[in-house]
């Protein structure tokens, strides 16, 4: 297009003096920005008042096309089920049958398993979610993998609660607004989440690599005994999340591990659950300088 | 008698008689499209790769290469700070990368000054993956390969993106003019 001859310096002294202003304004602009950007760096929590407070503004709207999404999702579900409805039905049936023989086998094992825990004393803590949302939005144009639940400090949810769908492990509550929070994706790259094998006590932190997959690495280094398409749960350190949730599947070996598959897409998750952190007085135990448990 | 042409009194933004542009309109459109733009990614649920192409920076250098004149070089850092709170970047990181596009695109005016849209679209091309990249070193994770390889296709998407929201900036341009009743 053609130039609009704004630049051109004309004799008019007060063209002059704002074309100079714009360009001191733009250079403060970016100084301004690139402080704010340095203590946001240094300090993640930066100004995070503001930031909650913005997302609650636009929540309702967000919360509106999160309904419709899901609403739609469910309805095309179900033209799709009646397509296949007799197929379906048959083999619907036979895992049905499998599954009440599973069912009572579980059935003996949980009594087993109440057994020995009262036993060892342990009480059952099956914990109730603190709130149940949707997912109302996420960060799907930046690089970090954040997204936005339509519950927060209204509704009970502070900073660290856990947070799963009926499948496995969303993610980690990282800031809380008044009517919407922001969660830590696993898939996000400064997530690490302690995991073991679901069938044996294999342990590893589950890190998410910033491209959709998990990297699973062990804590004990040797012959490396993860097979392809071996589940990995949450193992309950850390304190954060109970035990035996659910997180990744191998797809890929490596050296250190195996790269992994989340099991919960946010994106196909209905409602999303937030759970009480599991072990509060661990979690105090870890955030404790060493130097200071010593000392005193 | 003959028939005077209906259109006569009207040009392309309306009829002319006792109708005038509305300035509050002409001025806010820009602004308000930007930031309607910085929301809007965040109504999909992307959980594996960042595959939005960042709509308000889109917008940001749409207006600023289709429509230059009407951005201030300054208006980078307001918009920006509004996108950081949404975007999901620490606070800062777009309003300095707005900022310093704007000051770029205004250093690139200064030596071409009559551009055709190919070269507006090579412009973009260039500050679109450098503004990405720089986003991802300033996100606050530790950038590595696999999260480079994940920004591939959103550069691809942002670049042939570029048209598709000049088109739409210039049918807003258009829009802003539009004339009004005037009352009295």
């Amino acid at each position: 297009m053609a130039p609009t001859g704004q630049r051109r310096s004309s004799y008019s002294r007060r063209a002059q003096y704002s074309l100079f202003t714009g360009y001191i304004a733009a250079g403060a602009g970016a100084l301004v920005g690139a402080i704010l950007l340095g203590l946001s760096l240094w300090q993640p929590q930066f100004l995070s008042g503001l930031r909650g407070e913005a997302n609650d503004a636009v929540a309702p709207a967000t919360r509106t096309v999160a309904t419709g999404r899901t609403e739609s999702k469910s309805l095309y579900e179900s033209v799709r089920g009646y397509l296949r409805a007799g197929s379906q039905n048959a083999a619907l049936k036979r895992e049905m049958e499998i599954a009440r023989i599973r069912l009572k086998e579980a059935a003996a094992v949980e009594q087993e398993n109440r057994r020995l825990k009262s036993l060892l004393s342990l009480e059952d803590t099956d914990t109730a979610p603190v709130a149940t949302a949707r997912l109302i939005g996420a960060t799907s144009a930046s690089t970090r993998r954040f997204a936005y639940l339509g519950a927060g400090a209204a509704d009970g949810v502070k900073v660290g609660m856990p947070v799963r769908s009926p499948r496995g492990v969303v993610g980690r509550i990282l800031e809380v607004g008044d009517r919407s929070s922001r969660v830590l994706l696993l898939t996000d790259s400064e997530s690490v989440l302690p995991v073991r094998r679901a069938q044996d006590e294999v342990v590893a932190f589950a890190e998410g690599r910033g491209d959709g997959l998990i990297r699973i690495r062990l804590i004990n280094l040797g012959i490396n005994p993860i097979e392809k398409g071996d589940l990995f749960v949450t193992s309950g350190a850390g304190g954060y999340y109970q035990p035996g949730i659910a997180v990744a599947i191998a797809t890929e070996i490596t050296d250190d591990g195996a790269l992994a598959r989340i099991v919960t897409d946010p994106a196909a998750a209905d409602f999303v659950s937030v759970l009480p952190i599991f072990e509060p007085a661990a979690l105090r135990g870890s955030r404790t300088p060493i130097e200071r448990e010593l000392g005193e | 008698m003959e028939r005077m042409n209906p259109r006569s009194r009207s040009d392309a933004y309306g009829s002319r008689i006792n109708r005038s542009h509305s300035t509050v309109l002409a001025t806010v459109i820009p602004y308000i499209s930007i930031l309607i733009a910085s929301i809007l990614p965040l109504i999909v649920i992307a959980s594996a790769l960042p595959i939005v192409p960042p709509l308000g920076f889109l917008m940001l250098i749409g207006w600023r290469l289709v429509r230059p004149g009407l951005l201030p070089v300054w208006a980078g850092f307001p918009l920006g700070l509004f996108d950081d709170l949404f975007s999901g970047q620490p606070l800062g990181s777009a309003a300095l990368l707005w900022s310093l596009a704007m000051i770029a695109i205004e250093m690139v005016e200064t030596r071409f000054p009559w551009r055709s849209f190919a070269q507006d679209w090579f412009t973009a091309g260039l500050i679109l993956p450098v503004y990405l990249l720089a986003a991802m070193l300033f996100s606050g994770g530790e950038p590595s390969l696999p999260m480079l390889i994940a920004l591939v296709p959103q550069i691809v998407l942002s670049i042939l993106l570029f048209p598709l929201v000049a088109l739409f900036v210039a049918f807003l341009d258009r829009k802003r003019l539009t004339r009004w009743r005037k009352l009295g």
